[in-house]
């Protein structure tokens, strides 16, 4: 089965990232235990921008809630599910794909996630909703929390499991 | 307790393991069903838990499958929950540890009080008055059977009508589809009997096996080694996913050519190429241009319904070229000059004829049909799935078809074969169906006759041709028993037999049961429902494409008093028996006998273990001669791999099977010699003719990698009911701009048949005045515009109606909340 990708061309998708990831300690930036009655997993939240720096439609990485779980932050330009800032149009998702953690590319022109091993297509711009593919979950959405003080973007959960984990948090 | 589906429990290492061959598509991939305590988890360390995987930290892509649908929470009978996980088996040959997106949620669709499957019946029901009850087996037997006796004694097997399944996997499999056919042929001896998805009791490979070629005829291994894959009306990534991913892909990324220089010493081997046949670009077509680069892509997109016509000319050129096989042909075929002087079409004209220019078909002849060199045949393999068996006409696209993979020997050799894709898996075990002729069942429920309609593990209402008249008169003709029934208050379930018999017998009424998972669309008509039970649930052998026998084992209860439909199935004739016996009618009660089964695997050693056995009686079983080699006990030893049918021995403790068939040149009629079959081309029927001159558009329909048929499950699982809330159909964004509409509108479809309604979803790629449409589905159905033209065997040719199209208005929901996003991976 693993010969749907090639390794030459599966290391241009992870550019290295998977890699680099797998030589982190485990629970690199995992938080205390939750409290009593927490009603999500104790994340810990993570700034990951500004939104007046993002550009429309140019994907930003991140990772989150830890450095071996690549994000992609993005600005859509109008409204979308579940967007916050100013226009209610900055979203972010994991890039794994759910199916089988292969890792999605941002497909600007169609504004799409896309998985190279089982062509699995995710919506960047409905909630990560799967187009087509063999996924049974969406793009896992980071949920985001926008502060207009500062006009930071911050991380603060994960609605949807993180491919190749028990529990979003290691 | 996390709100968000971000953490999921892991199987401890002393979970329960069982094999489980998903029940849905044809593919039929192996998963494992872990099952054990839901106050217990396993650990994270690999050693902690039964998939042997580390999850203290981020597993590598491609590590393994395990999502949130792969799991649940289930109750037993004792009270006591248990969490399941149903993950694909890496060892299985089928999928190789892949999962599609409808097996990857099989244990999110088993049944909870408050998941998917909360809607399934736990208990039989009855209507009356104006609403249903649950009510006992035995009330709901003593109706059931108490009509059909008083029908069976007055007017005879005929005024029984069934619409049952005759497959595997989920509302199928070997038991099931004997214990129904044993019912039916041998008991009640009713001819009035249709097929889950068509009209008849018909196959849908007529010309095929007449040419002594059965349909499923190779391996999966052998699309790995093909040279040439021809795929023709069929969409394999949406449909076959797994054979498609883990078969056909590598093949056409070169990574089998090792293997063919292996298999084929001294041959020319290189990277597969495929070739379409389908009017439409599909998302398979997307994928295999991905991965095989556009040069070895050939895409054929013929006009609808000329197939026939392409074949004939592929058929015609092979001759010219003196590409066909004269040894073979001279050898092991017959009436070769009556195909010869039948299917006689030029490249020109088949061009004008398809619509496909002369350069593109030369094209693929040569990449299908020259010799590789000079005693080097081209190992090419002919797929073919709905385009082709709903197509115009099945009977002879098929003879084309097969007269051409005939010429060129691309049958009986490995790398080749000339097999159909499949939709449901197969599971056929039955007494030779006691009629003569084919009988078109819808026509004869419109026309007024039959008087009792039982609707297993089927529903014509989604999933028939002339849909909406067809629905029409059932509704209208159960609604007079209901009435009826309405009417007689207080009444002994005698009392009402003679009531609902009266209304049927003389009103014109239908009495209609509904024996299914879910109530379903009949629910509207019924008058009695019966829960079944499907894999997991209850023990069930099926064979998938490749012909592979497994054991799906059973893991837990069906919900509330469902049982197995073979199971149901003795209760109805048990019953029968009873009633019969008490009326002092022994001849009568011996039709009844022979259904002592307590379990499945009963049903399975009557049916599918007494086939050519000495002594029995004529069963027509998949399992051929052999099937009583085949025990529950060495199936299951079998596990996920099963065994190829037919049988060959059981040796060493191992089932060995049959990896591809007619290797020995001996094909599957009297004399053993394969026979070419006339094809010419007849043009359009003229009632679809009539329909594409007076409507503009063509309502091309076809099954959609999300849903699986009728969407019985999914109609209640939110993943796939938001991705579609609404059947689709692919416009042309010029068209969509004429009408008026956007992706996202609800539009609809009228001809001179029917009408129905459907999300409009705007598609580049498709042509001018086409449109594809969702089949099936349960909000939506392409079927009310089709027309009940049938070939001669009464097989329907549901891709080929033609409609008109208005803007019905906007449903802002779909707007907000769906993607329209292009579906062809680019």
């Amino acid at each position: 089965m693993g010969n749907l990708v090639s390794r030459r061309e599966f290391l241009k998708f992870t550019g290295g990232v998977a890699a680099g990831a797998a030589a982190l300690p485990a629970n690199a930036e995992v938080a205390p235990p939750a409290d009593t009655g927490a009603a999500v997993l104790p994340y810990k939240a993570k700034m990951v921008g500004k939104a007046g720096s993002l550009a429309v439609n140019q994907a930003v990485s991140f990772t989150f809630p830890d450095a071996s779980s690549p994000c992609a932050l993005l600005k859509m330009g109008t409204p979308v599910l579940g967007g916050v800032g100013p226009n209610q149009d900055i979203v972010a998702y994991s890039t794994m794909c759910t199916h089988m953690g292969c890792p999605v590319s941002y497909d600007g022109a169609q504004r799409v996630f896309k998985c190279p091993c089982h062509f699995s297509i995710f919506d960047a711009e409905k909630s990560g909703e799967m187009v087509c593919g063999q996924a049974t979950e969406n793009l896992p959405r980071i949920v985001l929390k926008y502060n207009d003080k500062d006009d930071s973007v911050t991380a603060v959960s994960i609605v949807g499991l993180l491919y190749g984990r028990q529990s979003n948090l290691l | 307790m996390s709100t968000n589906q971000d953490r999921v429990a892991l199987p401890p290492v002393n979970a329960q393991r069982t094999n489980l061959t998903c029940h849905f598509c044809i593919v039929g991939c192996g998963y494992h069903v872990y099952k054990w305590d839901a106050d217990v988890e396993g650990g994270r360390a690999p050693h902690q838990n039964a998939l042997g995987l580390d999850f203290r930290k981020q597993l590598p892509p491609l590590a393994a499958i395990m999502t949130p649908a792969m799991t649940n929470v289930i109750k037993d009978k004792d009270g006591r929950r248990y969490n399941i996980m149903i993950v694909p088996d890496k060892g299985c040959s089928v999928n190789q540890g892949l999962s599609s997106t409808r097996g990857g949620q099989l244990a999110k669709v088993m049944y909870t009080d408050d998941g998917v499957g909360k809607e399934r019946l736990r208990n039989p029901r009855v209507y009356v008055g104006d609403t249903w009850f649950d009510t006992s087996w035995d009330d709901a037997l003593a109706l059931y059977c108490g009509v059909t006796k008083k029908i069976l004694d007055s007017d005879g097997p005929s005024g029984l009508v069934f619409d049952c399944f005759d497959h595997g996997g989920a509302g199928g499999g070997f038991e099931n589809t004997w214990g129904t056919g044993k019912l039916m042929f041998t008991a009640l001896k009713t001819p009035m009997v249709r097929i889950h998805n068509r009209p008849a009791y018909n196959s849908e490979c007529h010309a095929t096996r007449e040419m002594g070629i059965g349909e499923l005829n190779n391996s999966y291994e052998d699309a790995e080694l093909a040279d040439v894959i021809m795929a023709i009306g069929c969409n394999s990534y949406e449909t076959q996913t797994n054979y498609f991913l883990a078969h056909w892909i590598p093949n056409l990324q070169g990574g089998t050519v090792a293997k063919k220089q292996k298999w084929f010493a001294g041959e020319a081997a290189a990277k597969g190429r495929i070739i379409f046949v389908d009017p439409r670009r599909t998302p398979t077509i997307a994928v295999a241009e991905q991965v095989a680069g556009k040069d070895n892509v050939l895409h054929l997109d013929i006009e609808p319904g000329t197939d026939i016509a392409l074949f004939n000319a592929f058929f015609t050129y092979v001759l010219e070229q003196g590409w066909q096989d004269k040894d073979f042909i001279a050898q092991y075929t017959r009436d070769f000059d009556v195909a010869t002087n039948a299917n006689k079409l030029s490249l020109d004209e088949a061009s004008r004829i398809t619509g496909v220019p002369v350069a593109k078909l030369r094209q693929a002849a040569e990449w299908a049909y020259k010799p590789k060199a000079p005693g080097q045949r081209t190992r090419t393999m002919h797929a073919y799935e709905k385009g082709i068996i709903w197509g115009n006409d099945n009977y002879l696209i098929q003879s084309a078809l097969v007269d051409v993979v005939l010429a060129t020997h691309n049958v009986g050799r490995r790398g080749t074969g000339v097999v159909r894709m499949g939709g449901h898996q197969e599971g056929y075990t039955r007494p030779p169906y006691p009629g003569d002729k084919k009988i078109y069942i819808d026509q004869e429920i419109i026309q007024g006759r039959g008087l009792m309609y039982t609707a297993w593990g089927a529903n014509p209402f989604q999933t028939t041709l002339n849909a909406e008249q067809h629905r029409g008169v059932i509704l209208r003709r159960a609604g007079i028993v209901r009435e009826a029934i309405g009417k007689a208050r207080g009444a002994s379930n005698k009392d009402k037999v003679d009531v609902i018999y009266d209304a049927v017998k003389n009103k014109g009424g239908l009495f209609v049961a509904n024996i299914n998972l879910y109530p379903t669309a009949l629910a509207q008509a019924a008058h009695v429902l019966l829960p079944s039970a499907h894999p997991g649930e209850t023990n069930l052998t099926s064979m998938n494409g490749e012909r592979r026998c497994r054991l799906s084992e059973k893991f837990m209860e069906p919900p509330g008093v469902a049982k197995a439909d073979c199971l149901i199935a003795a209760d109805i004739a048990n019953t029968l028996k009873a009633m019969y016996t008490a009326e002092g009618k022994a001849d009568m009660g011996a039709r009844f006998a022979g259904f002592d089964w307590k379990t499945e695997e009963d049903a399975f050693n009557d049916g599918f273990r007494v086939a050519g056995t000495s002594g029995a009686p004529p069963i027509d079983s998949q399992g051929g001669d052999t099937g009583h080699l085949a025990t529950y006990a060495r199936l299951r030893a079998a596990g996920n791999n099963g065994v190829q049918l037919p049988i060959k021995e059981y040796k060493d403790g191992k089932l060995i099977g049959t990896e591809m068939l007619y290797m020995d040149g001996k094909f599957s009629t009297a004399d053993g010699k394969a026979i070419f079959k006339p094809s010419t081309w007849p043009g359009l029927p003229q009632m679809v003719a009539d329909q594409k001159a007076k409507h503009r558009f063509w309502i091309n329909n076809g099954r959609v990698n999300e849903v699986w048929q009728t969407g019985y499950h999914d109609m209640y699982n939110a993943f796939v009911r938001d991705r579609w809330p609404m059947a689709f159909v692919e416009l042309n964004p010029d068209d969509a701009q004429s009408l008026g509409v956007s992706s996202g509108d609800v539009i609809e479809l009228f001809n001179d048949y029917g009408s129905t309604y459907a999300m409009a979803y705007l598609e580049p790629s498709t042509k001018k005045n086409q449109t594809f449409m969702q089949f099936g589905y349960w909000n939506g159905i392409a079927g009310d515009v089709v027309t009940p033209w049938t070939d001669r065997n009464v097989i329907p040719y549901y891709k080929g109606t033609w409609a008109s199209i208005r803007r019905v208005g906007t449903v802002a929901d779909f707007k907000n909340t769906v993607t329209f996003k292009d579906r062809r991976f680019s």
